[in-house]
């Protein structure tokens, strides 16, 4: 099931050899090194990470935040230079806009793209309802829960109808009762209404819950060690001996990457 | 909830009538001050209700001086936060507007806006502009500084957000910076307000013929402790409610609490 270095040239997704390194007065930081992986439409990928180091950095560079220092990323051919809506993100830490209520936020991309009033006010009601916050709309985010915030997160990132949706830590900040909860929800909302998704996590049970495969990051410069194909039906069980052995195999590479 | 209310209202209640006691006891009951100069309550209340419609000895009723300071003030206020606020709001968020404005400002700011008031006499006279510019001067500085910090701390994941939805720079500022420093600004103009009020009066003082802190000067050359406190309270009062009617609209105006 190890399926390291096989890159499909007419995938969805392309990360080409990109690299990444910061110059800080005489000293070069080298965050990422020669990061090569590949992403089909509609699949779910989910990257495992042990360190600190240069994920959040990843999920820029793809969103096109931020600029490689060396390799390209392409989305359907067309390489990333600059953000566009097509790339929804899902940030760690709450995001959110504290002076925006529920559907102020949900409804903030669609805003910027000039989307009508009428068009807008639907789409907003239809994402706020499948992340099941209905009857939160006017609600302002300090009121929310952890959980309901990244809930408000998500469909504000869906809202905008994008075709990838990158996921940086995003229940990295939850306690363990509501980052499973959340772990179902998303998994729930993506089987509703499928897209690319690259998400990042350290959890590796999260991984193995979510992913149609796992690629495993070394640590500080990061880089791709291995790859996981996971090809449990869902919604999975986590506590079923295949998914607990998986689990336990994938365990073993983290360990070794540190 | 609303017993803690009415109980956090009468110790309010309480704490107010103890000064005013304590006021009496040394000023009417025990007669530790001589009371030509430190008058009692009860002789600064008479001076008060006299001051309403008594033009003597400083050429005009209470209600003349608070209007004159009112319209002095509000006239170098708003000029103040009008060109403070978005100077700020610019400053913080284009590099290039801070290069040019900020080693000027830094040079200036630390200017005392009273010192100010000898030049303007000279360019402006006594009158209503000498004035206003003072408070312009007093009101300027701390809406640029909070304006400029609100923005400086916008938060950049929600920049990253609102770039990725597709927006430009003026579109992110709008949308994201103003509103994120909103809580900033208010803070700002309330201290602008504080510093022109106190301006007006130490303006007023030395060049004017009219206004609250001219009726205290005044008063002291003639002597009247009682209409100089008047004059003090006045001044309290208005400044606590001009601080009042700006919060209730912080309240109306800043959404969502407070935290990044």
């Amino acid at each position: 099931m190890e399926h390291s270095g096989k890159i499909k040239k007419d995938a969805m997704i392309l990360c080409d050899h990109v690299s990444k390194s910061f110059v800080n007065g005489n000293e070069t930081a080298e965050v990422l090194k020669d990061i090569t992986l590949s992403v089909e439409e509609n699949e779910f990928v989910v990257i495992l990470g042990p360190g600190q180091c240069g994920k959040t950095t990843l999920v820029n560079i793809l969103a096109g935040l931020e600029r490689a220092s060396g390799g390209e990323v392409t989305v359907n051919g067309k390489k990333v230079t600059d953000p566009e809506p097509e790339r929804g993100v899902v940030y760690q830490k709450t995001a959110l806009f504290p002076w925006l209520t529920v559907e102020g936020n949900v409804g903030f991309g669609p805003k910027m793209a000039g989307v009508p009033k009428k068009e807008r006010k639907e789409r907003t009601k239809h994402y706020i309802e499948l992340v099941g916050l209905s009857g939160f709309e006017k609600s302002y985010p300090i009121k929310l829960s952890g959980g309901m915030r990244q809930r408000v997160g998500i469909a504000r990132a869906y809202c905008n109808n994008p075709s990838v949706l990158l996921m940086d830590e995003p229940f990295g900040h939850l306690d363990a009762q509501t980052r499973y909860l959340m772990q179902e929800e998303v998994e729930r909302i993506w089987s509703q209404d499928k897209r690319t998704v690259i998400f990042v996590t350290n959890n590796i049970e999260e991984a193995v819950y979510l992913a149609d495969r796992i690629v495993l990051l070394s640590n500080c410069p990061t880089t791709v060690r291995n790859e996981f194909k996971i090809d449990l039906q869902r919604p999975r069980d986590n506590m079923s001996s295949e998914f607990l052995r998986l689990r336990e195999e994938i365990g073993r590479h983290v360990e070794m990457t540190r | 909830m609303k017993e803690k209310k009415l109980k956090y209202t009468l110790i309010s209640v309480a704490s107010i009538a103890a000064f005013l006691s304590v006021w009496y006891l040394v000023t009417d009951v025990f007669h530790i001050f001589p009371s030509s100069t430190f008058p009692s309550p009860v002789k600064v209340a008479q001076a008060f209700i006299r001051k309403l419609t008594v033009k003597t000895p400083d050429g005009g009723t209470l209600a003349t001086h608070l209007a004159a300071s009112l319209k002095v003030a509000l006239y170098g206020y708003l000029l103040g936060i009008g060109i403070g606020v978005p100077l700020g709001i610019l400053m913080g968020w284009f590099r290039k507007v801070d290069l040019i404005v900020k080693p000027i400002f830094d040079l200036v700011r630390p200017i005392p806006p009273v010192g100010w008031i000898p030049l303007m006499i000279l360019w402006l006279g006594i009158g209503m502009r000498a004035k206003a510019t003072v408070i312009f001067v007093s009101a300027v500085t701390p809406s640029i500084i909070n304006a400029y910090t609100g923005i400086k701390q916008t938060n950049s994941v929600h920049i990253w957000v609102a770039r990725t939805f597709g927006a430009k720079s003026l579109e992110t500022l709008i949308k994201v910076g103003i509103p994120s420093a909103l809580p900033m600004i208010f803070a700002g103009l309330k201290v602008s307000l504080g510093a022109s009020w106190m301006a007006l009066v130490a303006a007023e003082m030395l060049a004017s013929t009219e206004g609250l802190g001219y009726m205290i000067q005044m008063n002291r050359m003639v002597g009247k402790a009682d209409n100089i406190m008047v004059g003090m309270i006045t001044i309290g009062l208005v400044g606590a409610m001009l601080t009042w009617i700006l919060e209730k609209l912080e309240n109306k105006l800043v959404k969502g609490g407070r935290t990044k």
